[in-house]
């Protein structure tokens, strides 16, 4: 199950790194299939992490994406997670932006950029698999805390 | 401009007396330009950063405590933080006191044991140098004393973690027009526009660096590092302008890493935003310390007729 559902970073790196180098007309040709496919590999992503911590991901989506819940599910019990919060909401806006408006004259532009945010968090969250910890030193670091001091209800992941 | 914010306690922290001094400089230098004063803490203490954070965070609340303490036994309801790490700590200390009893109790006992008074949450209010300059001057204020205009400039805005994170320790953030945003951070946009700036699109604008794990996961840091520079120069900047002294030096070192591990070269400039304003006020490249960056950006500042 694992292995069907995972993607191999190095597949979603390759693939990432194709759109960035790609020349503008395969981009421009392919735009909105190539901009469901860096969501679908943001989700991928974090399908790998929750594997690994032996957590089913969700199906379930929020404001209408898949991969704005998955990273929420990937933020409960490790609030590091925020530190990719706002990267999976720029991969969503880069994916509506082309689904908009696919003939747009910056497309393959928007979608290297969008292909640029996927890598960070394919680098982010591969490198929080390779180095238990990464992140979880600086901007949310609440782990220990977190055990002293239950969350307030209130507070937001 | 509205008056708030003329003289303000300042905290410069252990980074900006260190490999972050060229921000120090450049946030004392522009203060002076504009007017503004500040009063640095006397016998401040580090807030407890990432380490004390890590093995006992309620230590780190009153390390913290301490200082807010020394910003009121001056007379001050307002201390400025300029590193993004200390600014944090110190909300997140306000935060601590003000919701969790234990950290009160711990607060307060070893306050009594250092024999100063303990400082009670809602005292004092912990600022940005962001904060500071868009409160105290705006925009409007800037554009009228730009004397250099950073017109053509194009630069990417990166704000890194720890300004906005987690939510909750800024409650004035998220407050609607006006007011700071934890998604999309604007206010170092704002002021470099308003110093003439074209200011890019950067999707990565508070995307991690990887800053704390430089010593032990050196190459994942440099890897973020280079996304992030070469994101930026996608987006067409010229620059990246910095406000987190720790951003702004792993910046700095990946990027001169990324080519000599990687073999990939980038060149766009990093520079504090404070010594970009300094710069478009008129001040010399040395006065805001651009000489002490690692990276050297004075080819492209000579073309652009800065400092």
């Amino acid at each position: 199950m694992a292995n069907e559902l995972a993607v191999r970073f190095d597949d979603a790196a390759a693939r990432i790194d194709w759109m960035i180098e790609a020349p503008d007309q395969a981009l421009i040709a392919a735009a909105p299939g190539l901009a469901a496919e860096l969501l679908a590999i943001g989700e991928q992503i974090f399908e790998r992490w929750l594997l690994a911590h032996g957590t089913t991901p969700t199906a379930e989506s929020v404001e209408g994406f898949r991969i704005l819940a998955l990273h929420r599910q990937g933020a409960r019990g490790d609030p590091s997670f925020n530190a990719c919060r706002e990267s999976c909401r720029e991969l969503v806006y880069h994916h509506n932006l082309i689904r908009l408006d696919p003939t747009h004259s910056d497309v393959a532009r928007r979608l290297r950029l969008g292909a640029m945010v996927a890598r960070h968090l394919a680098l982010f969250i591969g490198g929080k698999l390779e180095v238990a910890g990464l992140g979880e030193f600086c901007c949310s670091s609440r782990p220990l805390r977190q055990r002293e001091a239950p969350l307030q209800a209130a507070d937001p992941v | 401009m509205s008056g708030k914010y003329q003289k303000v306690a300042y905290y410069p922290g252990c980074a900006l007396e260190g490999t972050g001094h060229a921000y120090d400089r450049s946030t004392k230098e522009l203060g002076k330009a504009l007017g503004l004063e500040i009063a640095e803490l006397e016998n401040w203490n580090c807030c407890g950063a990432m380490e004390v954070k890590n093995i006992d965070p309620k230590l780190q609340t009153y390390l913290s405590a301490r200082n807010l303490s020394i910003a009121e036994n001056m007379g001050f309801d307002t201390v400025m933080a300029p590193c993004n790490g200390c600014y944090h700590n110190l909300k997140k200390a306000e935060y601590d006191l003000a919701k969790d009893a234990a950290s009160r109790e711990v607060t307060d006992r070893l306050s009594r044991k250092a024999g100063h008074k303990t400082y009670e949450a809602g005292t004092v209010t912990t600022i940005h140098a962001l904060d500071w300059i868009k409160e105290a001057i705006g925009e409007d204020g800037l554009k009228a004393r730009v004397k250099n205009s950073l017109k053509g400039l194009k630069i990417a805005n990166y704000y890194g973690c720890m300004y906005t994170r987690p939510r909750h320790i800024f409650p004035e953030k998220d407050r609607g027009p006006g007011s700071e945003s934890t998604s999309k951070p604007h206010f170092m946009d704002d002021l470099l526009a308003a110093a003439g700036a074209e200011c890019v699109e950067y999707p990565l604008k508070t995307a991690c660096c990887g800053g704390a794990h430089t010593l032990s996961d050196c190459d994942t840091s440099t890897k973020l590092v280079l996304n992030l520079l070469t994101t930026a120069e996608a987006c067409g900047a010229d620059v990246i302008a910095t406000e987190c002294p720790t951003c702004h030096t792993g910046l700095e070192m990946h990027q001169v890493r990324a080519e000599k591990i990687f073999g990939k070269k980038t060149s766009v400039k990093i520079l504090y935003f404070t010594q970009l304003l300094g710069m478009a006020l008129g001040l010399s490249a040395r006065r805001v310390g651009v000489r002490e960056n690692l990276s050297d950006p004075s080819n492209l500042l000579r073309e652009r007729g800065l400092g």
